[in-house]
């Protein structure tokens, strides 16, 4: 399993589009990927769920990727937060 | 005549037919369905067709409202992918055996109260999204007609609030102007209100159904509605409404050309920016860059002191989105009149002449390099200038350099791209620094006249005291020389000056400013193109 924190710094959070678009690429791995913040946790491959955490600026959240293809996905995913959030 | 009261938008006057823009009214069948598998297929048949739907309209908004406006629309395309939203629905269908329209309604009215519920803003707003999706699924499968809705007349349309849709969708070559009974200067009504530069008043809480047809006056400048106007104000508003058109067309017709004066001088004309969010006024007037970009936002939008990386972003969407245009972006002028919490500045006796601006970044070197290397790294993305305010000493300048090196040592070994080439000036505000001129535009790239703290400190004259009005002249010769001096001593050393300042959009002194030789002149965006109109009408030769 493959695990990283990320601090948000885009204004708006994670926001509508960004987090659509997201959503769409997860779906291109296999892996099972889980983004928790606090308590409350979603399935990346799930817009309104995402949506739903309402992760704001300067909030920390955690992504976890379990599944045969983690290294890419973690890579990938890790790569779109610094650019997009 | 009636009058009513909102919030304006813009300013401006809209003349015609008031009309009542209405949504239908679903009524929706909570009877048991025949056939779940048709409803299941009826659902999925409505839900691939508002996915086209909204694609066409994200084609649209692309064109007519820009990327920003746009991409809401594809977030809706994706929002109709969601798997728990769908799988709710069709659990309705199946499991309830309700209908498909009942399924919608029940199903997407769980999202957007989920929304609704959140405690930030923008979540909040996504509510009205998805009750946007809802009301195109009900259509498609109610077969409502939805385009007849505005009338085939121009008018001043009437509405509790336009939907995100809603506001691409509507016929702009009908609309002479928008009243809304909610909305907010961040709801999809303002921002089209904005993006068309559309007399606009919201949380107008009189409007009434009675108005259909009624003849009108929106007032933008006033923020009010006439209904049924006497003829005296209609006169007077159709005179000002005609002159803001015959201004209006003047100023569009100077878009793309140049500040060139009749014998042919050119200048460069930029805007002065606040934030990321002035970038669409700098595109709207036709700046050619930003001549200064106050970067204090950063650090008065924020409750503690900003990270490198937040300041990286703010930094990189200003000048990737301007690119190839220059983008001056001025480090932190903190002290005097702007103080910040979290800096813990000591009161000061005399806090225009204390501890300030480039006096805070050279005594705390981490504050200072943080926001240098944010400056350096977005300095990749586009065209990047760097401006250091208050500056009265050739030691001072020397060492921000020294400090600015620095960074693009230490970036250069983390192997981060910065780029090659960076203009580097100083803000010329100072009387120290007129005098020291020559010395100075030997260390810059260029030099910027920030003409409101050169006039206080000329003549000194407080700023913030209004006693002091009757001593105070804007044109004293004092700082016209000063002005002079400067440029003169730039252009010794083969280096451009501009202007920044308040003076620099003064129309009166434009000419004098050509005269003088200066380069640039930056001033708010809406003055760009009326000083267009100025140089062009200026003949240097005679």
């Amino acid at each position: 399993m493959k695990e990283f924190k990320y601090t948000v710094t885009d204004p708006v959070g994670i926001h509508a589009r960004p987090a659509g678009i997201l959503v769409k690429e997860a779906k291109n791995f296999v892996s099972k990927i889980t983004i928790t913040k606090g308590e409350k946790s979603a399935d990346m491959r799930k817009l309104l769920a995402l949506m739903g955490l309402g992760v704001k600026q300067g909030e920390e959240v955690t992504v976890q990727i379990e599944g045969d293809d983690e290294e890419a996905c973690a890579a990938y995913i890790e790569k779109f937060f610094s650019e997009n959030f | 005549m009636q009058v009513a009261t909102g919030t304006k938008i813009v300013n401006g006057i809209a003349i015609g037919k008031l009309h009542i823009y209405k949504a239908p009214v679903y009524e929706i069948s909570e009877a048991q369905a025949e056939d779940p598998i048709q409803e299941l297929n009826r659902f999925e048949q409505a839900r691939v067709k508002v996915q086209e739907q909204q694609h066409a309209l994200y084609e649209k908004a692309l064109k007519t409202a820009g990327e920003e406006s746009a991409g809401i629309f594809e977030a809706h395309e994706l929002m109709l992918d969601d798997d728990d939203l769908i799988d709710g629905c069709k659990a309705i269908m199946t499991e309830q055996k309700k209908g498909a329209e009942y399924a919608v309604r029940e199903g997407f009215d769980n999202v957007a109260q989920m929304f609704s519920e959140m405690d930030d803003p923008y979540f909040q707003a996504r509510s009205a999204d998805i009750i946007d999706l809802k009301n195109a699924m009900l259509d498609v499968l109610m077969g409502n007609d939805t385009d007849s809705l505005q009338g085939t007349e121009p008018s001043i349309l009437v509405a509790e609030d336009f939907t995100p849709s809603e506001t691409v969708k509507l016929d702009k070559s009908l609309m002479l102007g928008m009243i809304t009974r909610e909305g907010s200067s961040n709801s999809h009504t303002a921002i089209l209100a904005r993006s068309m530069n559309l007399p606009t008043l919201i949380q107008c809480k009189d409007i009434s159904d009675d108005w259909e047809g009624k003849f009108a006056i929106l007032d933008g400048y006033n923020s009010c509605l006439y209904i049924e106007p006497t003829p005296d104000l209609i006169e007077t508003l159709t005179n000002k409404h005609n002159e803001d058109l015959k201004k209006e067309a003047l100023l569009q017709e100077l878009k793309g050309k140049s500040n060139t004066t009749i014998d042919g001088r050119t200048i460069r004309v930029y805007a002065n920016i606040g934030g990321p969010s002035d970038i669409g006024a700098v595109q709207a007037n036709d700046a050619e860059g930003v001549g200064l970009f106050r970067s204090e936002f950063v650090y008065l939008n924020s409750k503690e002191d900003p990270s490198e990386e937040e300041q990286f972003q703010a930094y990189k969407r200003v000048v990737e989105t301007l690119a190839p245009k220059l983008v001056v972006i001025r480090t932190c002028d903190i002290g005097a009149d702007k103080t910040i919490d979290y800096m813990n500045l000591d009161k000061e006796e005399n806090p225009a002449l204390g501890y300030r601006a480039i006096r805070i970044c050279l005594t705390r070197k981490d504050f200072f390099k943080r926001q240098l290397r944010a400056l350096l790294r977005a300095s990749a993305y586009g065209n990047l200038g760097i401006m250091f305010p208050m500056i009265i000493s050739l030691r001072e300048v020397r060492e921000c350099k020294e400090i600015l090196a620095e960074c693009r040592r230490e970036l250069a070994n983390e192997g981060v791209k910065v780029a090659d080439k960076i203009e580097v000036g100083i803000m010329v505000e100072t009387p120290a620094a007129v005098l020291c001129a020559d010395e100075l535009a030997q260390e810059v790239d260029f030099f910027s006249l920030g003409t409101n703290d050169l006039t206080q400190y000329t003549c000194a004259l407080d700023r913030q005291n209004a006693k002091l009005e009757p001593f105070s002249d804007t044109h004293h010769p004092a700082v016209l020389r000063a002005i002079q001096m400067t440029i003169e001593a730039g252009h010794r050393h083969g280096i451009w000056v501009g202007i920044c300042g308040e003076l620099g959009a003064d129309q009166t002194l434009t000419e004098t400013f050509l005269r003088m030789g200066v380069d640039e002149l930056s001033v708010n965006a809406k003055s760009v193109l009326p000083l267009r109109k100025i140089i062009r009408s200026i003949d240097l030769s005679k």
